[in-house]
């Protein structure tokens, strides 16, 4: 198997008053390899964006160690030892006109990284580099000199991909990059990701809020449920044999494109079930991970 | 659920092919680049309204320079014809000492308009800084500084101008320290408003996780974001310091004679109502056509500034 470029360690990020905090993300661990895409699942609310804002260090975090490159990013202090960080480590947002800064050009919103950090000065350099970005995802090199609000949402989505790769990072975080997309253009921007991923050697988290496209993106996929990871494994085994009650909704949720079986499709409602106080990560096959109490997980069985 | 698990078994990514079409072939843009300001010009442009208070603002602002400049009379001066109405010699009349109400207007729109812009820069200056470290800093620095804002917005506006003003001698400079005490709040609030929503807009996380220093956010991403908001804030406080003033003038604790300020003219001009009614029109209509023209400009600028009205 890879190497491991990011370890989560029981990651918690707390909101609010200390004696009565949200509890955002409480205490979860995850592992992501060099090369894989882990599809992080969750209905709206569970802590998806959290995680990943404190990954990257949006967040000073609660409680927890991340590991990135066998390194823990929270020793890193200093200014330099920080930069080398946002070189490695970039994010995808979700709303594809709140990312883009209104009064910006997509030449400027694409090299504002290189101001920061002091790359190409030379203006014909920083040129050229804008417009290989802007073709790398598709793009037309004359768009460089356009305002935001003059894409639509699939384009201005590209921007946002094409500033996450200007600093060639390793690792991306996407946080629902293509939930905020007509369906159409969903299928464009994933393709464009995974085809990125292939050309440049990268990581990604892939954040979304249903299982219909994560499937197709993601090696392993991690099921989020009020902060907690309900379910980890790899994509094939999460769709085919789902343990927690809680993937099992989310998978019957799928929309399915034989429109005989479709109309057929039960919806499993999900009913909150309180955890228990011994509920544990219990490995139920070499790579899948469920959580809950042993007695729990041979139910759902 | 077998059901559904026979399907995902049907739907594997291999099945998945790109037929081309639409893949990585580019929409057409407009052919035209408009920058958010240009737009802005454009739309604001449209409102006649505001291109009217435009119009008014720069007829006033050159009607003030240059008249007490080219006229014949100064405003001090005493020219014996007392209480005289309008005519060729005297287009607005003489008042009870003599003296030329037109180059007096003039002179006094000279000092409303000085009082206006000046207290409006100054609560610029105190309400940006105060506004954006509050916002910026958040927690409990935000809460102090908010919490002193909201004691001294308590205090009775007019109370404080009152005592600032016995305490300093009615005169040009006690009144825009004055105007400003309490001025800036308003600018500090709408200034605090706009940084705590644009500084969780996703497009500050991005820059953040680029690397961007606070400096680099506040260049950037702060100021270009809140400036329409800022600009339209002080286009509207101008009007307003200009009637506060012209308010406490008419209270008698205005600019000292012989200087004049509109609210000063109408003041002595109150006395003359019935016998010289042109002192208290001419100034009073140029305080409320002034006033006028600033709100229309500043309306003008928020309507062509919001983005709900755009497509
Ligand atoms: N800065 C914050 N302060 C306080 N509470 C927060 C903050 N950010 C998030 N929360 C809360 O933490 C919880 C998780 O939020 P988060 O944004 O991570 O959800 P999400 O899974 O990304 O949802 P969505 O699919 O809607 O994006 C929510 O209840 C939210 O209200
Ligand atoms: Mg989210």
């Amino acid at each position: 198997m890879a190497n491991k470029l990011l370890e989560v360690k029981n990651l918690k990020q707390y909101f609010g008053p200390a004696n009565n905090p949200i509890k955002a993300v409480d205490g979860i661990s995850f592992e992501i390899y060099e090369g894989e895409t882990l599809g992080l699942v969750g209905e709206s609310g569970c802590g998806k964006s959290t995680t990943g804002r404190s990954i990257i260090r949006l967040y000073d975090i609660t409680d927890g160690e991340i590991l990135f490159k066998g390194k823990n990013v929270l020793d890193t202090k200093s200014r330099k030892e920080m930069k080398e960080f946002n070189r490695e480590m970039q994010m995808i947002f979700q709303d594809p006109y709140a990312s883009l800064n209104p009064r910006m050009t997509a030449g400027e919103i694409i090299s504002e990284g290189f101001n920061i950090h002091g790359l190409y000065k030379n203006k014909q350099e920083r040129q050229a580099r804008v417009a290989e970005l802007l073709e790398a995802v598709g793009l037309n090199r004359e768009h460089a000199n356009r305002y935001a609000h003059e894409f639509s949402g699939g384009q201005r989505q590209r921007i946002g991909i094409a500033r996450a790769l200007s600093l060639d990072p390793s690792f991306i975080i996407a946080d629902e990059p293509i939930s905020a997309l007509d369906v159409s253009i969903q299928a464009q921007v994933v393709n464009l990701l995974k085809q990125l991923q292939k050309e440049r050697n990268l990581t990604y988290l892939f954040i979304a809020h249903d299982l219909s496209m994560v499937k197709y993106i993601s090696d392993r996929i991690a099921v989020m449920y009020r902060g907690k990871i309900v379910e980890l494994g790899e994509a094939n085994e999460i769709y085919h044999h789902p343990i927690h009650p809680y993937t099992k909704s989310l998978l019957s949720a799928v929309p399915l494109p034989d429109p005989m079986t479709e109309r057929m499709r039960e919806r499993i409602p999900y009913t909150h079930e309180e955890p228990g106080e011994t509920a544990t990560i219990h490995e139920v096959k070499p790579g899948h991970l469920v959580f809950g109490t042993q007695q729990q997980i041979n139910k759902w069985k | 659920m077998t059901q559904s698990k026979q399907q995902f078994d049907k739907i594997a990514p291999e099945m998945f092919t790109i037929v081309g079409g639409r893949q990585g072939e580019t929409e057409k843009l407009s052919d035209k680049t408009v920058s958010f300001w240009k737009e802005v010009f454009l739309r604001f442009s449209q409102n006649k309204l505001a291109i009217f208070g435009i119009v008014v603002l720069v007829i006033v602002t050159l009607m003030a320079i240059f008249v007490p400049i080219f006229s014949p009379y100064s405003y001090r001066e005493q020219l014996g014809i007392y209480n005289a109405a309008p005519s060729a010699a005297h287009w607005f009349g003489t008042d009870d000492l003599g003296r030329d109400v037109f180059v007096r207007v003039w002179q006094g729109a000279r000092i409303s308009l000085f009082i206006g812009i000046t207290a409006a820069v100054i609560d610029l200056v105190i309400g940006v800084l105060w506004g954006s470290i509050s916002g910026l800093a958040g927690g409990r620095v935000d809460n102090i500084m908010m919490r002193i804002a909201d004691v001294l917005s308590a205090v009775p506006y007019l109370l404080v101008v009152i005592i600032l003003l016995v305490v300093l001698k009615p005169g040009l400079i006690p009144m825009i320290i004055a105007l400003s005490v309490t001025g800036w709040i308003n600018m500090a609030r709408i200034v605090r408003g706009e940084v705590l929503s644009i500084k969780n807009q996703e497009y500050v996380l991005a820059a953040r996780t680029l690397g961007a220093s606070t400096w680099h956010l506040i260049k950037k991403h702060l100021i270009p974001n809140a400036l329409g908001a800022i600009l339209v804030t002080m286009t509207l406080t101008i009007p307003s310091a200009i009637f506060t003033e012209a308010f406490l003038s008419y209270l008698g604790l205005g600019v000292p004679a012989p200087m004049a300020s509109w609210g000063t003219m109408a003041s002595e001009g109150n006395k003359a109502l019935t016998s010289a009614p042109w002192r208290l029109i001419f100034p009073a209509l140029f305080i409320s056509l002034t006033i006028f023209a600033f709100n229309a400009v500043g309306d003008g600028l928020r309507d062509a500034l919001d983005p709900k009205l755009r497509k």
